[in-house]
């Protein structure tokens, strides 16, 4: 088949299942119990990865820029530059791809070794839509998840910067503080938000699509887990760029 | 109705029961409700991109019969089941379950046909995140049964099935045999009247085998429900169109072999190959049968 097909057709797949998901949220039954845990295990289970990362790459932001910043005597303004890029793009992205590999990989593993035992089979045989079941209760999870994830990776990078100022620069962390806040505006903080419930939508359709499609045994399963992260992230990072152009947009974000 | 070229050959060499089996669809109409196919086919056809599967398949399975289907695996056996549980549409032809057409219900309206069906998947398809328990409950759990309930319904089911002590285990614990054992007590919760077994005796041990093919006997022969059994074992075939359950005077279920004169009414067996039915008929006629493929299935050479 021409690749630009098979992709429209994959576009396809994933939008309904989507869709199917979102028409399913109104009507009975509801699986709370499948939700929460899922909630659990995608929010408290993600939670160290994405605070490490958080922490770390607040801490090599200000590493990297701190003296050039000197170099300009502006080393007072350096937490603003912290502020801004992790709030913006590097928390939400940055823990988008490490949710993606953790929770989209485990979702496509789960989804697509049921089907190829059967599960998934035995599960409408018995009554049960799956959508209902497994893939609304997984995207619901990670839509309510990612963002809470994002901000707490977010409050740790600041953390983390402001760490490597004091100790390393010895900047004085009033100074470092006030820098961050003069930083980071409404609109920054709001579009930090957006972005992840776009990136968790994302993540938990690609990889449920991805889970559900496999075909071919265990290798198959192979393969679908491979392809949710692969084609998860590549989406978050090209969706990324788009949703930052339609928030500079409407919220008026990136003019200073 | 089942026309094909090859039909036409078996009935020249004098082995007409596919013709005679025939005018029941005729006769379904105004027949008592007995007689109304619990399952019935019609004219089904199936393809896969541009592989046939399925090519004009027509048959029924009446109230309290058991239908073995054989055929090499490939032929498309598993994929006439998916078809009864509407799992998969088919490209042509019509599809009843009790009277009622399916072939076009939408995924919410087959949730209730689906009630009067229990499926016993190939390998058990036991849900692996759940115990035994709740693998055998799940039915009436997705149907808000109360729990006391649920409990009585499961230790039941499982003592069908004789594994009332691995109610808690996880099914990763269990041999596979015994996962065999608990999907069929999953399959049978809630008494359906309709039992789909998919090579439920595929790698297992003879006596293991011989025990599911038991349950099968004493499900047609003392609960009244009709099966489709698809099996390529021929110690299956011989144990289920030869053998009948009965309750012996302390109350007991026996099973007794059919003898000289007697012969098993409820069982019949078909046979697939190349997308079209082969073979239809009593297990006698199928043993009497000359056709050199049906010969080398049954006799292996
Ligand atoms: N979803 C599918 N897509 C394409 N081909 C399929 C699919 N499901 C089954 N088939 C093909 O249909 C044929 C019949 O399969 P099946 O009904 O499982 O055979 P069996 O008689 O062994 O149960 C096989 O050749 C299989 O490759
Ligand atoms: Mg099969």
């Amino acid at each position: 088949m021409h690749s630009l097909l098979r992709f429209l057709s994959e576009l396809q797949d994933v939008s309904l299942l989507l869709w199917q998901a979102f028409l399913s949220l109104w009507s009975k039954p509801r699986y709370y119990a499948d939700t929460i845990r899922q909630m659990d295990y995608v929010g408290v289970g993600s939670l160290p990865i994405v605070l490490l990362t958080g922490f770390f790459t607040g801490a090599v932001l200000l590493l990297q820029t701190f003296e050039t910043f000197q170099y300009y005597s502006m080393q007072n303004e350096s937490g603003r530059l912290v502020a801004t890029s992790l709030i913006r793009e590097l928390g939400p992205v940055l823990s988008a791809l490490m949710v993606s590999g953790r929770i989209g990989s485990a979702i496509a593993a789960e989804l697509g070794s049921m089907v190829v035992s059967q599960q998934i089979d035995a599960m409408r045989a018995l009554g049960t839509d799956p959508i209902r079941k497994l893939v609304l209760p997984r995207i619901v999870a990670l839509v309510v998840m990612m963002p809470l994830l994002t901000v707490a990776a977010d409050i740790f990078g600041l953390i983390g910067g402001g760490a490597v100022a004091s100790l390393m620069y010895n900047q004085e962390t009033s100074v470092y503080t006030y820098s961050v806040r003069t930083g980071i505006s409404t609109s920054d903080l709001l579009g930090g938000i957006i972005k992840p419930i776009f990136f968790g939508l994302i993540i938990g359709s690609v990889a449920c699509h991805k889970g559900l499609s496999t075909s071919g045994g265990t290798v198959g399963v192979g393969r679908s887990v491979t392809n949710a992260v692969v084609i998860s992230s590549i989406w978050v990072i090209i969706f990324d760029f788009f949703l930052s152009k339609l928030l500079q947009y409407l919220l008026d974000i990136g003019r200073l | 109705m089942l026309s094909s070229n090859e039909n036409d050959t078996y009935a020249e060499r004098g082995i007409d029961e596919v013709e005679a089996s025939a005018p029941e669809f005729d006769d379904a109409v105004d027949a008592p409700d007995r007689m109304r196919p619990a399952i019935e086919f019609r004219d089904v056809h199936l393809a896969f991109d541009d592989k046939v599967i399925l090519d004009g398949v027509s048959f029924s399975v009446k109230k309290g019969q058991t239908k073995i289907v054989l055929g090499r695996s490939g032929s498309g056996k598993s994929t006439i089941i998916r078809m009864i549980l509407g799992l998969l549409k088919p490209d042509a032809g019509q599809i009843f379950i009790d009277g009622e057409e399916i072939t076009h219900h939408s995924e919410p309206d087959m949730m209730s046909v689906r009630q009067k069906i229990g499926m016993v998947f190939q390998e058990g398809a036991l849900f692996d995140s759940l115990s035994v328990y709740d693998n055998v409950a799940y039915r009436l759990l997705e149907q808000g049964v109360p729990e006391d309930e649920i409990d009585v319904e499961v230790r039941r089911m499982l003592r069908f099935v004789d594994l009332e002590d691995a109610i808690e285990k996880m099914p990763n614990e269990l041999s596979g045999g015994m996962r065999r054992r608990v999907g069929i007590a999953r399959a049978l919760v809630g008494d359906p009247q309709i039992v789909l077994f998919d090579e439920p005796t595929a790698g297992l041990d003879p006596p293991t085998a011989r025990t599911i093919c038991e349950l099968a006997i004493k499900l047609r022969d003392l609960q009244d429900v009709s099966s489709i059994f698809v099996t390529h074992e021929m110690n299956n075939l011989r144990y289920l169109s030869s053998e009948y359950a009965t309750v012996n005077d302390e109350g007991q279920v026996v099973y007794e072999k059919e003898g000289e004169k007697l012969c098993l009414i409820n069982t019949e067996i078909m046979m697939i190959r190349d997308g079209q039915i082969i073979f239809s008929g009593k297990d006698e006629e199928l043993q009497r049968n000359d056709d050199p493929y049906i010969r080398r299935f049954i006799h292996g050479t």
